[in-house]
């Protein structure tokens, strides 16, 4: 029987009502980016899934997209690392401990992490794209048994632009993850290889069969990895990417973020490589 | 009762009547052109009018939408609409009877759209059948929306002296029982009824060159064809054809804060895919940079996206895209010069 009073309750509440939010941590991790660590009001779990983003709702400078950078199994509160790009990052890096900000979500597909149990997993993260990847990341050591061989390879444009340096030392160190890192500009003090993340793939050892590869970064990155990939003879609805897009509403009707027929903020960010090869050309990450 | 008949003659009494009952917008006069306006007298109502220069959209899915109410310190929210309205749409088009149609799909699709739904849930549609082309931009027969096929709660048909009223949902028939001066419909009306309509097979032909599968299927394969960057030199970006649509629902969401800087309104405003940073990332990357990129875009949404997403064509047949187009890019041309590739 169909519940009319839910039916009356759920038209009464927008879906444009942001929840109330609570900074709980915030530094800049880079020159660029800043990290904030956020509590939902009553201490609500977020309830997310890796990969899934949150429209930040910041009153008199709207909302933007972005991607959760922690795990579901981080309870009481959820991260988020941005870059000074628009114009609500800007405010949010002007944001302090303390301050209120609203949060929609989450929204849309998250990497599919029960279809990884058992396989092992080649994630490979261009610049910014180790901020989505971190959720992905901290739920795998998070639930480590439930995963093989873990690698990840790391590029960015110079030592300085790394993000999440300790952390990632830490994942060395506990030898959970093996961290490949490669800059295109390095310093004195870098020790790790200079050059495009591309030129990293050909030297990893894995079973392609066995293996999921989950690509983030700028959209430039995504052809010349997959095609590396595909190399590699991983297949292709194995090869997972996240994809950014604008967007105004995160439930499939301003439309945006939308690719030919498809909207990413309800079917992506997260999407197979077996997705993408059927766009016809709205889409960079297609290969050839 | 299914199907009524009016005598023209008392065609105000039963205006004054629905006024009563709800707000009536109804197609009026502006210049040489017509608009849908809030009526308060049955004279101000234009019966033959080519379509309006905005589809009553305005009325559903409004140019300007308050989504919440805020108080940035302490963090409040509030409904920013507290009650909807009931009113009546007077003497739609059937191809804009379609473009709700289109609007009613995209809204209820999950997640639902509580504004739009609950705007849809106080109107009353009472359309009224063209008898005869309003001008050569229309391409209704292709889109099969030159004929009533549901969506609406009444349908006038003009005869000469009456209109015959088709009577298509309870709340339609609310409005027409229990007055003396609607009767139900005899033989002779139907027969009447059933002459005109093959007196418009007559006039009205499809305007493609190809069936609406076809059209599909030539969509589907001319992703990178010539016709986009022949448009894309003509196009100026302006968003008219996206702002006349009567299915074309894409919004930008902007805050306006009042002058006190603690409280304002967060609204929804239309947006158009023609603008050339409707699909630009803070990082800068434009996913749809040329107007070419653009424009396809715009078409497939009409003739290929929400067919494989609805099962229905987003384009209605109404002609206001190529009406307004500043550039003379016309619908019909586009869609045949697409058929007629080799």
């Amino acid at each position: 029987m169909i519940d009319r009073e839910i039916l009356l309750e759920k038209l009464k509440i927008s879906p444009y009502k942001p929840i109330k939010a609570k900074i709980i941590q915030a530094y800049m991790l880079t020159d660029k980016e800043k990290f904030l660590r956020i509590e939902l009001e009553r201490k609500i779990n977020l309830g997310h899934e890796p990969g899934q983003f949150v429209m930040v709702s910041i009153f008199g400078f709207t909302e933007a997209p972005i991607s959760i950078c922690s795990s579901p199994t981080d309870k009481g509160f959820f991260d988020l690392t941005v870059r000074n790009a628009g114009v609500l990052t800007n405010k949010l890096h002007q944001m302090e401990k303390g301050d209120t900000l609203g949060i929609r979500g989450p929204f849309g597909k998250g990497f599919p992490v029960d279809n990884m149990f058992g396989y092992d997993l080649l994630i490979v993260a261009g610049g910014l794209g180790i901020v989505p990847l971190r959720s992905l990341i901290r739920y795998i050591i998070h639930n480590r048994n439930d995963f093989g061989n873990v690698q990840l390879l790391l590029g960015c444009k110079t030592p300085q632009e790394l993000l999440f340096k300790k952390e990632i030392k830490e994942w060395l160190k506990r030898a959970e993850v093996n961290v490949n890192c490669t800059v295109d500009k390095a310093d004195s003090e870098w020790q790790g290889n200079v050059g495009l993340i591309t030129t990293l793939i050909p030297g990893v050892d894995i079973n392609p069969a066995r293996t999921y590869a989950v690509v983030v970064g700028p959209p430039i990155m995504y052809k010349f990895v997959i095609v590396k990939l595909l190399e590699k003879k991983i297949p292709d609805y194995q090869i997972i990417v996240s994809l950014e897009r604008r967007m105004r509403c995160g439930l499939g009707k301003c439309g945006h973020c939308q690719i030919e027929g498809v909207y990413v903020c309800q079917s992506g960010p997260v999407f197979t490589y077996a997705d993408l090869k059927n766009f016809k050309g709205e889409c960079h990450e297609k290969t050839a | 009762m299914k199907y009524a008949v009016i005598k023209k003659e008392d065609l105000n009494l039963w205006v004054k009547h629905l006024m009563k009952k709800a707000k009536l917008y109804a197609p009026k006069r502006k210049e040489n052109l017509f608009v849908f306006r809030q009526v308060k007298d049955a004279s101000e109502i234009c019966l033959s009018y080519i379509p309006t220069i905005l589809p009553p959209k305005k009325y559903y899915f409004p140019q300007k939408e308050k989504l919440l109410k805020f108080n940035i310190n302490p963090f409040l929210t509030s409904k920013a609409i507290e009650g909807f309205e009931d009113f009546i749409l007077f003497a739609v088009h059937t191809c804009d009877i379609a473009g709700i149609q289109c609007m009613d799909v995209v809204f209820r699709d999950g997640p639902e759209d509580p504004n739009y739904l609950n705007r849809k849930d106080k109107m009353t549609i009472i359309g009224i059948e063209c008898l005869q082309y309003c001008d050569e931009h229309a391409n209704c027969v292709s889109m099969g929306n030159h004929v009533p096929r549901g969506g609406y709660d009444l349908m006038m048909i003009e005869l000469s002296e009456k209109f015959i009223l088709h009577i298509n949902s309870e709340k339609g028939e609310k409005l027409v029982s229990s007055l003396d001066y609607i009767k139900e419909a005899d033989e002779k009306d139907m027969i009447s009824l059933e002459r005109l309509r093959e007196a418009k097979k007559k006039m009205f032909k499809e305007e493609f060159s190809g069936s609406l599968p076809e059209i599909y299927e030539v969509f589907d394969k001319r992703f990178n064809s010539s016709v986009w960057k022949d448009i894309a030199k003509q196009c100026v970006a302006c968003g008219n054809c996206t702002a006349v649509c009567p299915t074309c629902y894409c919004f930008d969401v902007i805050d306006e804060v009042e002058l006190s800087l603690n409280k304002g309104t967060r609204y929804r405003m239309w947006n158009s895919c023609l603008m050339d940073d409707f699909a630009k990332v803070a990082g800068g990357e434009d996913f749809r940079k040329g107007r070419d990129a653009r424009q396809r875009h715009r078409y497939y949404r009409k003739f290929k996206y929400p067919v494989d997403k609805f099962n229905r064509y987003f384009c209605t047949g109404c002609g206001r895209c190529t009406r307004s187009c500043m550039a003379g890019i016309k619908l019909v041309e586009t869609v045949n010069s697409l058929l007629k590739e080799p």
